[in-house]
């Protein structure tokens, strides 16, 4: 029993065509990441068998859904697999009680792993079961799409853009249900994104695509921290840290998170964890200032010592990229370039990086 | 008495038909309709286009065709004959046939219509929960698409109780075989009866006026969801 996914697919249509070959964690949530364009649903699709791809290999763990090489073809309704679609997608003629019984109805006794209360209390829904789908909201909705979903029990949950047909309020007001879904249930996510703060968030692992191709796929904090990729060059471009709660403020509502093997420190402004829980933070490129000097007297929380490890361009001139190396921790700096040759930067330079804002990401 | 025995076997007879017909048709023009709404095949057009002939083409010439396939030298009828039943012309299978082909569009395009607005979406999402073709159908296209089946099916009947010229090509003027109402209709204006005309032709009036009022009164109340 292998825990792991083994994607290779061919498909094309005019204008169009996906040639991935994806090895991925068979736990935890793996972003597709791109442009529309890039194949992300099609790639999902094909996972799932709505689309049939010309040459393939679907292997999830240890069941095989697609091998054309030997004409192997599972259809859709016999594939242990839960789809979100963009739109929720709900039943109109059913009650959202029995949406969510649809497939539960479906699937046999005693491969059911997830029971009605379970999930409807996961996703806050218990309150709507006996209404009509057309009397929820947009966010209400999708969650019920994605409990129904759940109830199939399935050993792969494929999310296309959950959030993207919902207002900023809405997607917070999912987000965390997400969250739970991903702490709670032991299911593998492929989840299709084109948002870097959704991504950062909650996948442990991304896919980059473009044009039909992976231009990478690893750790989510590696993959983010790569200089070589078009995502470190953005506006949005930043690294993803998992810190270690070690000690809370109360005076100030201020917690401190260590960085994974260092004795460095973060602050963040956030209400009480346990200590030793995990926390994850996004640090901005754009937030991250360079100084040859500890900055002191000042009204920035953060400053931490690193070394520069190498330099790119950025997406426009004006820019560059500093990767940074905490301890072990990597970090992007987006400076501009007259600071890089006011501060004479070079490889192997020990500095410091003051940290304007830490985002909490979870 | 207004109506004569043989008017109320006219119009039994008719009655038959158009049920036989309606069944048929709603169990043939359900898969057709379904494939004409979710193919992505090059034969969509052209079979769209044989469907809808009947909307275009005048019962005579329908009918005339009917006539020479199912009549002794035609394929059907040389087949029919071959297997010991006959030809199927001047007989009420005949007409049974005939109806079917005259009143497909009547059918097929309210179904094919319903099955469109429902799209492709619920159909993928009913697969991925689980349900397999002919369980979405059952659970999903056919509650769904139910205004449709009710319109398919007033539809086909009434266009099947109207028809005239294919009736009198292939069923010729036979009583309690081919002679339905709109044959006696005009059985008995061509012997001047028209007073039984009258009747008869009233009658049918009425009728198509209350089957159009059903079909209208029941679309007003089908918007309950989008």
């Amino acid at each position: 029993m292998t825990s792991q996914i083994n994607l290779r697919l061919q498909h094309s249509y005019p204008g169009f065509s996906l040639d991935l070959d994806l090895q991925l964690p068979g736990k935890g949530v793996t972003a597709l990441f791109g442009d529309s364009g890039s194949g992300k649903t099609t790639c999902l699709r094909c996972i799932a068998g709505l689309e049939r791809a010309t040459q393939a290999y679907v292997q999830i763990n240890d069941e095989v859904w697609q091998d054309s090489q030997r004409d192997h073809f599972v259809p859709v309704h016999k594939r242990a697999l839960g789809y979100i679609f963009q739109e929720a997608s709900l039943f109109p003629h059913l009650s959202v009680r029995a949406n969510l019984e649809f497939g539960l109805k479906r699937i046999a006794r005693h491969e059911r792993r997830v029971d009605l209360a379970h999930a409807t209390e996961l996703l806050g829904i218990t309150h709507l079961l006996e209404r009509a789908p057309n009397n929820l909201s947009g966010g209400e909705r999708q969650r019920v799409g994605i409990a129904r979903a759940l109830l199939t029990s399935p050993k792969l949950l494929l999310m296309d853009e959950p959030l993207a047909a919902l207002d900023n309020q809405r997607k917070r007001e999912i987000l965390p249900y997400l969250e739970r879904l991903h702490a709670e249930l032991d299911i593998p996510v492929l989840y299709v994104s084109h948002s870097q703060d959704e991504v950062a968030r909650l996948a442990d692992h991304i896919v980059l695509l473009r044009e039909g191709k992976a231009l990478a796929s690893g750790p989510i904090g590696e993959t983010l921290a790569r200089l070589d990729l078009p995502l470190a060059r953005g506006d949005d471009a930043g690294v993803v840290i998992g810190g270690q709660v070690c000690h809370y403020n109360l005076h100030y509502q201020l917690l401190t998170l260590q960085l994974p093997g260092s004795t460095q420190q973060l602050r963040v402004a956030h209400a009480s964890l346990a200590v030793g829980q995990t926390l994850r933070v996004k640090v901005q490129a754009r937030d991250i200032s360079l100084s040859l000097v500890p900055g002191e007297h000042s009204s920035i929380l953060n400053c931490l010592r690193v070394t520069v490890v190498s330099e790119t361009a950025a997406d426009n001139r004006a820019h560059v990229l500093v990767r940074l190396d905490a301890d072990g921790t990597t970090l992007l700096a987006r400076i501009t370039r007259f600071s890089r040759d006011q501060l004479h930067l070079y490889p192997g330079q020990a500095l410091w990086a003051q940290i304007k804002a830490v985002a909490v990401l979870a | 008495m207004p109506l004569t025995s043989a008017d109320f076997s006219a119009i039994w007879l008719t009655l038959q038909l158009a049920s036989l017909t309606t069944v048929i048709l709603l169990i043939v023009g359900t898969p057709i309709a379904l494939w004409l709404a979710h193919t992505r095949s090059r034969l969509r057009g052209p079979i769209g286009a044989i469907v809808a002939l009947p909307l275009v083409l005048p019962p005579t010439v329908i009918g005339f065709y009917l006539l020479l396939t199912m009549g002794p030298h035609g394929y059907v009828g040389q087949f029919t004959q071959f297997l010991g039943l006959g030809t199927l012309t001047f007989s009420f299978a005949g007409l049974v046939i005939g109806s079917v082909i005259y009143s497909m569009p009547f059918v097929v395009q309210p179904l094919q219509n319903a099955f469109t607005a429902i799209g492709p979406r619920l159909l993928e999402v009913a697969a991925t929960l689980r349900a397999n073709p002919w369980d979405t159908f059952f659970s999903v296209i056919l509650p769904l698409a139910r205004p449709g089946f009710i319109t398919a099916a007033i539809l086909g009947f009434a266009h099947t109780v109207g028809e005239f010229g294919v009736v009198l090509m292939i069923g010729g003027n036979i009583p309690e075989k081919t002679r339905v109402v709109s044959v006696q209709i005009y059985d008995h204006v061509e012997a001047l009866e028209y007073a039984q005309a009258h009747w008869l032709a009233g009658a049918m009036v009425v009728f198509s006026f209350l089957v159009l009022l059903a079909l209208y009164s029941s679309r007003k109340s089908q918007t309950s969801w989008s």
